[in-house]
């Protein structure tokens, strides 16, 4: 038996492949709205993979650094490297913002880095260009995807900065990417003031006659030395040493510090199922309408193809063909309408996924996900044209 | 009679009650085999009815036929599969060739025996001698938007003829056509009557063909009368 679809297809190939593109550009915007989704999930486990740390120690009863705000004074890391199973400590201060450059403001996730040298938790783990930074101020490595290239001179606050290196996939887990700088001045930007505001603050100071008696001359000096300084980092990294499980050391910092410690494990479902959860949703959300849309459009392309051959159908009815043949010829156009759909659809995603701002990860299992769902929703959309060429007469073939 | 088509009382109600309308009213006919004979009568007379019942499309609300040996209706009571009846035992050549645009000339002629279940290198054959029969065998790779109207009715014919059924019915086939070419319709359909031995019915109102048939069937009300045709042109 010859395929009828087969057959119908390539008769009027051009309305079935242009049919399939329209569709095919509607499932690359699904995969695409998947892979923004997976690409956001990735940012975070990779923001947590370059840190390079095993604990992070955070404020108490906060959910610290990424997803909440968190204080920690700049030398609890000291008595936290003292502690036994802890290899390596350091303090971290993270800051959003816009970074200055000459060909206009980035928005970056600049990171304040301990000067411990490289393989210091918290350092980015690899470059591409340059080297890393090595001198205790005023010197930027910065993810590629800021566009700064190595010799640029960004600003952070007044501050002027000499990018020296380059990394790659360095990123927020909201996708920004990161400048790294060193901690000092990291500290100093998080709470630097205009100099107005210097002059206003140490004004209202010294007429605080709690900080300004006449005994006490150095108090006041004191006072504004300590509102100009930073002595807070937003968290600790910590490397446990080989043979100690990080359950076991994160117990013991949160017993004696203090201090909520945080695991890989924990800090991956803080990141994605709060940080990133209604941004998830809201993905979701766009792919349940998607997927709606791209069933109506199916189901509305097939019925229209089907209500254009009504007299066909009647004269095969007529002529003694099966129901089920019928419904096999309309149910194999539908599913190569989402064949065809489908492989445009993952094509343009491929092609246009690396031209988006911030990363789309095509993973192969979405795109099988997406494939089965395509199939089911052709084959649910196909149900109308197919109700539709059954309740055909055959006596409709037959004038009068 | 072995062969052919025999109907007796047929009759066709629309509705009930008030509304209902007899379209056919006793009809009888008797079609033997290799015989080619006119149906005709004016709009609303039943023509229509009377064909949907002949070709096992609607049925009947009493009467009987039987084609061949076959016993159809009899009566209220129906052969299970009128599905299988029309694709094997009934061939229809409509006023419009009506081919599958998506399928070339050969396949449009063998989906029929295809449906049957008969391998497709065979029912191609079968098609591919009709064709050369029918004389548009040239045409055979064409698809139906190449061919002339001439053509496409010739392959219709095909169509109607590739399973051998015992009875045709064929429904104004010439009415698109010219005199010449609405002649060697029915020229062609008295030679596969005679050389497949298959009884034959046109419907039609074409003045130009009335005269080819021996045999008409007149209808009315729905009501049938036989008489002779002029019978003339295709001894």
């Amino acid at each position: 038996m010859i395929s009828l679809a087969g057959r119908d297809i390539l008769h009027a190939w051009g309305k079935f492949v242009f049919t399939g593109i329209g569709l095919g550009l509607l499932i690359g915007v699904t995969l695409t709205m998947a892979g923004v989704y997976r690409g956001m999930v990735d940012d975070a486990k990779v923001l947590l993979d370059n840190s390079r740390a095993q604990l992070w120690v955070v404020q108490k009863d906060t959910l610290g650094p990424y997803a909440e705000p968190s204080s920690i004074y700049d030398d609890a890391w000291r008595g936290i490297r003292g502690m036994n199973g802890v290899a390596r400590a350091a303090n971290v201060t993270y800051l959003t913002m816009q970074v200055v450059h000459a060909s206009g403001d980035v928005r970056a996730m600049v990171t304040g880095i301990t000067m411990d040298g490289p393989g210091t938790p918290g350092w980015p783990p690899y470059l591409v260009a340059g080297r890393q930074i090595t001198r205790s101020h005023y010197e930027a490595v910065a993810d590629i995807t800021t566009g700064f290239k190595l010799g640029d001179s960004i600003q952070i606050r007044r501050n002027q900065y000499t990018v020296v290196g380059l990394t790659r996939r360095m990123v927020s887990s909201s996708g920004d990417p990161m400048v790294f700088i060193p901690l000092k001045d990291a500290q100093e930007a998080q709470f630097l003031k205009d100099n107005d505001a210097v002059r206003e603050q140490r004004r209202r100071t010294a007429a605080n006659p709690a900080f300004n008696r006449p005994g006490a001359p150095d108090l006041l000096d004191a006072m504004s030395a300590s509102q100009s300084t930073n002595p807070y980092v937003n968290t600790v990294l910590v490397q446990v040493t080989q043979g100690y499980q990080p359950q076991d050391v994160a117990e013991s910092i949160r017993r004696w510090k203090r201090l909520q410690v945080y695991d890989r494990a924990q800090m991956e479902a803080i990141l994605i199922g709060k940080l990133i959860a209604t941004s998830a949703r809201q993905i979701g959300m766009f792919l349940v309408i998607l997927a709606i849309v791209s069933a109506a459009i199916v189901a509305f392309i097939i019925y229209t193809l089907t209500l254009g051959k009504i007299r066909e159908i009647a004269v095969l009815k007529l002529i003694g063909t099966k129901n089920r043949t019928i419904a096999g010829m309309i149910l194999q156009q539908a599913l190569a309408l989402g064949v065809i759909g489908f492989v445009v659809g993952k094509i343009t995603a491929t092609l246009w996924a690396p031209i988006f701002p911030k990363y789309v990860l095509l993973v192969p299992r979405d795109s099988a996900s997406g494939f089965v769902a395509v199939m089911v929703i052709c084959v649910l959309a196909s149900l109308i044209a197919i109700r539709a060429a059954l309740k055909v007469d055959p006596a409709e073939a037959v004038g009068g | 009679m072995t062969g052919g088509i025999h109907i007796e009382g047929l009759t066709k109600r629309y509705g009930e009650g008030d509304t209902a309308v007899d379209a056919l009213k006793g009809v009888d006919m008797k079609v033997a085999p290799g015989e080619v004979v006119g149906l005709i009568g004016p709009s609303g007379s039943g023509k229509s009815t009377l064909l949907k019942c002949l070709g096992a499309v609607i049925e009947p609300t009493a009467g009987r036929m039987t084609l061949g040996d076959q016993v159809i209706y009899d009566n209220g009571w129906k052969i299970r599969d009128l599905r299988e009846l029309r694709r094997d035992r009934i061939g229809f050549v409509f006023q419009a060739p009506y081919l599958i645009p998506f399928l070339d000339v050969t396949d449009n002629v063998a989906l029929l025996p295809m449906l049957a279940g008969v391998p497709n290198a065979e029912a191609r054959k079968r098609a591919l001698d009709l064709l050369t029969a029918l004389d548009v065998h040239h045409r055979a790779k064409a698809m139906p938007s190449q061919l002339s109207g001439g053509e496409q009715q010739r392959v219709a014919i095909a169509r109607g003829l590739v399973n051998r059924p015992p009875v045709i019915l064929a429904d104004e086939p010439t009415a698109p056509l010219d005199s010449e070419r609405a002649l060697a319709v029915i020229r062609i359909l008295n030679d596969m009557a005679r050389q497949f031995e298959t009884a034959i019915i046109v419907v039609t109102h074409d003045e130009k063909i009335i005269p080819t048939f021996k045999r008409i069937y007149h209808i009315r009300d729905g009501v049938t009368h036989e008489e002779a045709g002029d019978g003339r042109g295709f001894e």
